[in-house]
C-alpha cells in the first residue's frame, strides 16, 4: 500500500506492506538508523518517536498508522533554526552526562522532549514516572534524570527567547 | 509477521460486516497488544480491521450524570482530560498508571476493554464504576460484560463503540504494579455512590471481579480501617513468577485500603 505522511519536515510517500513495523520502514528502507531497535517487545523505548507530536513505540506501530500524519524522529530533531545547535535536550544529555553506551538515548531524547513539551514545569518524580518506559542497560539513570531536568529547563528559557 | 490484509473502514456496519465476513479477522484499535501479538506470531489473522478512521469514536462528553469516553480514546487523553479529572479524578488517575507515556499515545479505553487482560487497569475502573459498555448493536452492563480470562460477553461482529461511567461520589484506583510490565500484580478500583460502593479487583484472579464483603464494609463506613480485617480467600487467585496467591490475596487488601485512601484525598 500507499502511505503518504509528514516525515522529519519533509513530505514522504513509500510503497509499503501492510505489515511493516515503523521502525522497520525508519531503518530498513529509509536508512534513518537513529531510532534503534533494542527489544522488539515494547519494553525498552529505543524506539520511540514522535507521531503527531506524541511519543510512540516505533515498533509496535504499523505503518498504516502513518497515513497523513506527521513523525519526527531523533534525525529530525535540531536546536533552534539557522543555529547549527543541537535540540537544547541533546545538548543538556551531552553536559550532564546523560550518556554511557549511548543505545537506548534516541529514545530517551524523544520522550524526554515529549515529557518537557507537555508539562514545561517538570518535577523529577514526573521525569523518572515519564521514563518508565525507556530502559537504559547501563543503568545510568541518575544523570538521564538530571540531562532531563536541565533540558526541560533548557527548554522553557528557549521558548522565552 | 506474517502478511494480512488491511482494512481502514471509516463507518461501524461496514467496519462489522468485514469482522463477521472475514473469517478469523481481528479489529485493531491502538494495537498495544495485538502487535506484539502479531510478532510474536502468536495470532495469524489474515486480515486487520483498523478502526482509527471511525473518527467519532474518539473523544470525552459530558453527558451531565455521567461521562462518556469514546472507545478509541487514548489513555493519555482520558489522563489528561479536565473533566475526567474533575467529576471521576480515580479513572483519570488510573488512565495515568496505564503502561508508560508511548503506550498512553496509542493504547485504548476499548480495546483495553475488549481484550480483558485478566491484569489490565482499566477492567477495574470499567467495573467498580458500574459502567455500561455501549457496542455497535446494543448496551452491556459492566456486571455482565467481564466474563474471566479474556473473555467478555462480545458476540461475533459485536464492536464496542464507547464506555458511559455514572459518577460517583468518591472513586480512587491503587494499583501494586509488576516492574517490568507495569501491569496490575494487583489493582483495586473503589466507588462510593449514594446508593452503596462498589470495590473490583484487576491482576489478583483470571479476571476482573468484585468483593462483596468489603462493599458491605465500606458502605458502612468509607474508610480503610473497615476493610483491614477483611482478607479475602486464595481459593482460584493467580500463582505465577511474579506472585503466589496468597500474596495476591494479601495485597487485594492493601490495595482496597490505598484505593480508598486515594478516594477521600
Amino acid at each position: 500500500m500507499q502511505i503518504s505522511f509528514t516525515l522529519n519536515g519533509r513530505p514522504t510517500t513509500v510503497e509499503v506492506e501492510p505489515a511493516t513495523l515503523v521502525a522497520e520502514l525508519l531503518r530498513e528502507q529509509l536508512s534513518l538508523t537513529g531510532t534503534h531497535i533494542g527489544c522488539d517487545t515494547s519494553q525498552c523505548g529505543a524506539c520511540v518517536v514522535h507521531l503527531d507530536g506524541l511519543p510512540v513505540k516505533s515498533c509496535t506501530l504499523l505503518v498504516p498508522a502513518l497515513d497523513g500524519a506527521t513523525l519526527l524522529t531523533i534525525e529530525g530533531l535540531q536546536g533552534a533554526p539557522g543555529s547549527n545547535r543541537m535540540h537544547p535536550m541533546q545538548e543538556a544529555f551531552r553536559e550532564h552526562h546523560g550518556l554511557q553506551c549511548g543505545f537506548c538515548t534516541p529514545g530517551m531524547l524523544m520522550t524526554a522532549v515529549a515529557l518537557a513539551t507537555e508539562k514545561p514545569d517538570l518535577t523529577e518524580a514526573d521525569v523518572r514516572h515519564g521514563l518508565e518506559g525507556n530502559i537504559c542497560r547501563c543503568t545510568g539513570y541518575q544523570n538521564i534524570v538530571v540531562s532531563v531536568m536541565a533540558g526541560a529547563a533548557a527548554m522553557n528559557a528557549a521558548k522565552g527567547e | 509477521m506474517k502478511p494480512f490484509a488491511y482494512h481502514q473502514p471509516d463507518q461501524i456496519p461496514d467496519a462489522a460486516k468485514l469482522l463477521t465476513s472475514i473469517e478469523d479477522s481481528k479489529l485493531v484499535a491502538g494495537g498495544m497488544t495485538l502487535i506484539p501479538t502479531l510478532k510474536q506470531r502468536l495470532a495469524n489473522p489474515p486480515a486487520l480491521i483498523d478502526l482509527s478512521k471511525l473518527g467519532h469514536l474518539k473523544g470525552i462528553t459530558d453527558d451531565g450524570d455521567s461521562i462518556t469516553v469514546g472507545a478509541m480514546t487514548p489513555h493519555a487523553q482520558v489522563a489528561a482530560s479536565k473533566l475526567v479529572q474533575t467529576k471521576i479524578p480515580g479513572l483519570a488517575a488510573l488512565a495515568s498508571m496505564i503502561g508508560d507515556p508511548a503506550v498512553r499515545s496509542r493504547g485504548t479505553i476499548g480495546g483495553s476493554v475488549a481484550n480483558n487482560d485478566p491484569a489490565a487497569d482499566y477492567p477495574a475502573g470499567v467495573l467498580g464504576l458500574g459502567a455500561t459498555i455501549v457496542t455497535s448493536t446494543r448496551e452491556i452492563a459492566a456486571d455482565r460484560f467481564f466474563l474471566g480470562l479474556f473473555e467478555t460477553a462480545l458476540q461475533p461482529g459485536e464492536i464496542i463503540t464507547a464506555i458511559r461511567f455514572p459518577l460517583p461520589l468518591k472513586a480512587g484506583y491503587a494499583k501494586f504494579k509488576a516492574p517490568a510490565s507495569r501491569y496490575a500484580l494487583v489493582g483495586v478500583f473503589v466507588a462510593k455512590f449514594a446508593d452503596g460502593v462498589r470495590v473490583a479487583v484487576t491482576g489478583a484472579g483470571p479476571g476482573v471481579f468484585r468483593v462483596p464483603p468489603m462493599e458491605m464494609a465500606l458502605s458502612e463506613n468509607f474508610d480503610p480501617s473497615a476493610i483491614a480485617a477483611i482478607k479475602i480467600d486464595n481459593d482460584g487467585l493467580t500463582s505465577d513468577i511474579h506472585a503466589e496467591a496468597d500474596y495476591r490475596a494479601h495485597l487485594v487488601t492493601v490495595m482496597a485500603k490505598r484505593a480508598v485512601d486515594a478516594a477521600l484525598s
